[in-house]
């Protein structure tokens, strides 16, 4: 059985060939960002233009953040499908303070807060009742998102205030967009949680084997609960960003986000099975992301097919070490 | 009693329950002509809920279907626009909507990939795919023959040929799950990975074979709505994937793998169907419509894991939760 070989292993233990390559998957993945760069810098002219670079960042800034928590969650063998739908939600609870008046303030804690909350019902259903995560995430998913057809129907938000468009249209830094700012910060934040701290062990632990980890005295339920409130809440920022980018929401606002955030999870070396990981990964996934959609934008190529490129990336990517370690054994 | 605990019966009664609340303000809703007609406009949810409930108990997901769907309706649009006759394109749509579940299949099986992945990159490699076939450009029903359109919607006994493929479809897949080897290998292969290897079964040929009718069923489907809606577009049944799912789900079909059966599957279907063509009958906004099946999914859900008792295992579940 292949299925065997990049799972359940702790990242320090890893042994067999296809092992060993994921253990290097950074650097691969690396290696991938840098060649894009470089086939980038050729292919236009425009590319290491400074404001396009950074107005660039936004094709990955939002679903990145999303993606550290995904990251932890996806660590611990459970998924969050419903982050695109937590980005509606939040994003028309928003929209309607807006209409009644709110300032800027109050918006953020709002969408910070439905993050919370949504994040809260997907812990408790997964945590709480024992649910399987992806059934109940589908779930919700479509809760979430139908709530925000409810209220809006096929008409939009629109008019937030000024204010409210720092977080998506504003810089902290000569071009440093604020969201490039938050990305860092997150995968600052994320990298010390997983990898730093007790909490990052329990995650892994239940991971590898849950039921062990119970048996070692880990709150199993507490940890999948909270990590659960994490990607509501990251989703919760990304909403804040994303709404105040694009100065509207729709009902539509972000659909298709979760399989987008899986992606770069995935491409980031951590697998979709439990265990194993890192936030280095993510981090150089989205770039890869990022990098691969601008210069395909750049060469005036349709977003369709960019996501040709993706899947075909996420696959080989995947199939790669493994085609390579089936070689060897022969 | 027991009878009355199975989650069909249940379902059914949900299902009889929601007809009747529907029909006592609305009558004309379980007239036989329009349940007919909910028949006919929930066939392909029906049979993608087939193909995707086969790889659900192998303990797969396949997450490509619907892009498979539009990739392979499109191709049945230009070979009919190409004037290839009706027969061939219905063989060629089965045939190719077999390879694209062959491909997902074969990556499961032979590199040992999670299936989750690799239908989440060929879902947007195949819906990418039409785009790169016909450059984003929509086929219209005036650029459709009339034969091609027509055949869903003949009517034979009072039904149109959308409904019974079906209905044929249920039958098929009730049988291949009851009566053969295959059958009996998906529940197998779902419920105990490594007894199966034991018994003689290969795991990931299993998989593949599950994915390979996932996709012939919906390939098939493909040509079903495209000619039915009369019209051929990239985005064709977008995040339909989901709602595939939801049927089975709602139905029964435990995601875990191993266990669920063919009523379980169409009679989620109907019920999703039921709830998105009564939405208007009925007054209500189709807004409505994500949020009640979400919350369909999740009742049933949480219904499921009530009613699961897991005798052989009792011992280890107390001292799960001793802890």
């Amino acid at each position: 059985m292949t299925t065997a070989i990049n799972g359940r292993h702790i990242p320090d233990r890893l042994t067999s060939p296809a092992a060993r390559a994921l253990k290097s998957w950074e650097a691969l993945l690396l290696v991938v960002a840098i060649a894009i760069f470089i086939l980038n810098t050729l292919a236009s002219p425009y590319f290491l233009d400074p404001w396009n670079l950074s107005d660039a960042s936004f094709n990955f800034t939002e679903k990145a953040m999303i993606a550290f928590a995904m990251a932890m969650l996806i660590v611990a063998g459970e998924i969050d499908l419903s982050v695109g739908a937590i980005i509606a939600l939040a994003s028309t609870v928003m929209g309607l303070a807006m209409t009644a008046g709110a300032s800027t303030p109050v918006l953020v804690l709002l969408g910070l807060g439905t993050g919370l909350l949504c994040g809260a019902f997907n812990g408790l259903l997964v945590a709480g009742f024992g649910l399987p995560s992806i059934v109940v995430t589908i779930g919700t998913m479509s809760l979430f998102r139908g709530v925000s057809y409810i209220v809006l129907g096929d008409g939009a938000f629109t008019g937030y205030p000024e204010s409210f468009a720092w977080f998506g249209q504003g810089y902290v830094f000569w071009v440093i967009t604020v969201e490039l700012v938050i990305f860092a910060l997150a995968a600052l934040v994320f990298g010390i949680l997983l990898h730093r701290t007790s909490f990052g062990r329990m995650v892994y632990a239940i991971g590898n084997n849950a039921t062990a980890a119970r048996f070692s005295g880990i709150r199993v339920e507490r940890v999948r609960f909270v990590l659960f409130l994490l990607t509501g809440l990251m989703s919760g920022i990304a909403a804040i960003c994303l709404t105040s980018r694009l100065g509207s929401t729709r009902p539509s606002i972000a659909a298709g986000f979760e399989l987008e955030v899986v992606t770069i999870v995935v491409l980031g070396g951590v697998s979709i099975l439990g265990g194993s990981g890192s936030v280095l990964g993510v981090v150089l996934a989205a770039l890869v992301m990022g990098l691969v959609t601008f210069g395909l934008g750049l060469l005036n190529v349709p977003g369709i097919v960019m996501s040709i490129v993706t899947g075909a990336l996420l696959i080989s990517v995947i199939a790669l070490p493994r085609l390579w370690a089936m070689a060897r054994r022969r | 009693m027991s009878m009355l605990k199975s989650r069909e019966t249940i379902l059914a009664l949900a299902i009889l329950a929601l007809l009747a609340a529907i029909a006592s303000r609305f009558p004309g809703f379980v007239a036989p002509r329009n349940l007919a007609r909910v028949l006919t406009d929930t066939s392909p949810l029906i049979l993608l809920a087939l193909g995707q409930m086969a790889v659900i108990l192998t303990k797969c997901i396949d997450l490509s279907v619907a892009a498979n769907l539009a990739l392979c309706g499109m191709v049945a649009a230009l070979m009919n626009g190409a004037g290839v006759p009706l027969p061939v394109i219905l063989l060629a749509v089965v045939l190719l909507g077999g390879v694209l579940g062959a491909v997902n299949g074969l990556l499961v099986w032979r590199l040992g990939i999670p299936s989750i992945v690799v239908t989440l990159g060929t879902m947007t490699i195949y819906r990418g795919s039409i785009f790169l076939m016909t450059g984003g450009a929509w086929i219209n029903a005036h650029q459709m023959s009339d034969a091609f359109k027509a055949f869903p919607r003949t009517v034979v006994l009072g039904l149109p040929v959308m409904a019974w493929i079906g209905l044929a479809g249920i039958a098929a897949m009730a049988l291949l799950l009851t009566r053969t080897p295959l059958g009996r290998a998906f529940y197998a292969v779902g419920g105990n990975p490594h007894a199966a290897v034991y018994t003689g079964i290969s795991v990931g040929r299993t998989q593949c074979a599950a994915f390979v009718l996932s996709g012939a069923l919906a390939g098939l489907t493909g040509y079903l709505w495209v000619a039915r809606y009369a019209v051929a577009y990239v985005d064709i049944a977008a995040g339909f994937e989901l709602d595939v799912v939801a049927a089975c789900v709602i139905g029964g079909i435990a995601i875990a793998g191993g266990a669920g059966s063919v009523a379980g599957a169409v009679m989620g279907a109907l019920f999703l169907g039921i709830i998105k063509n009564a939405l208007p009958v009925v007054g209500i906004s189709p807004f409505w419509q994500m949020a009640i099946s979400g919350s369909a999914i999740l009742l049933a859900i949480a219904f499921n894991a009530a009613s699961r008792r897991d005798p052989g295992r009792i011992i280890l579940k107390q001292a799960e939760h001793r802890t």
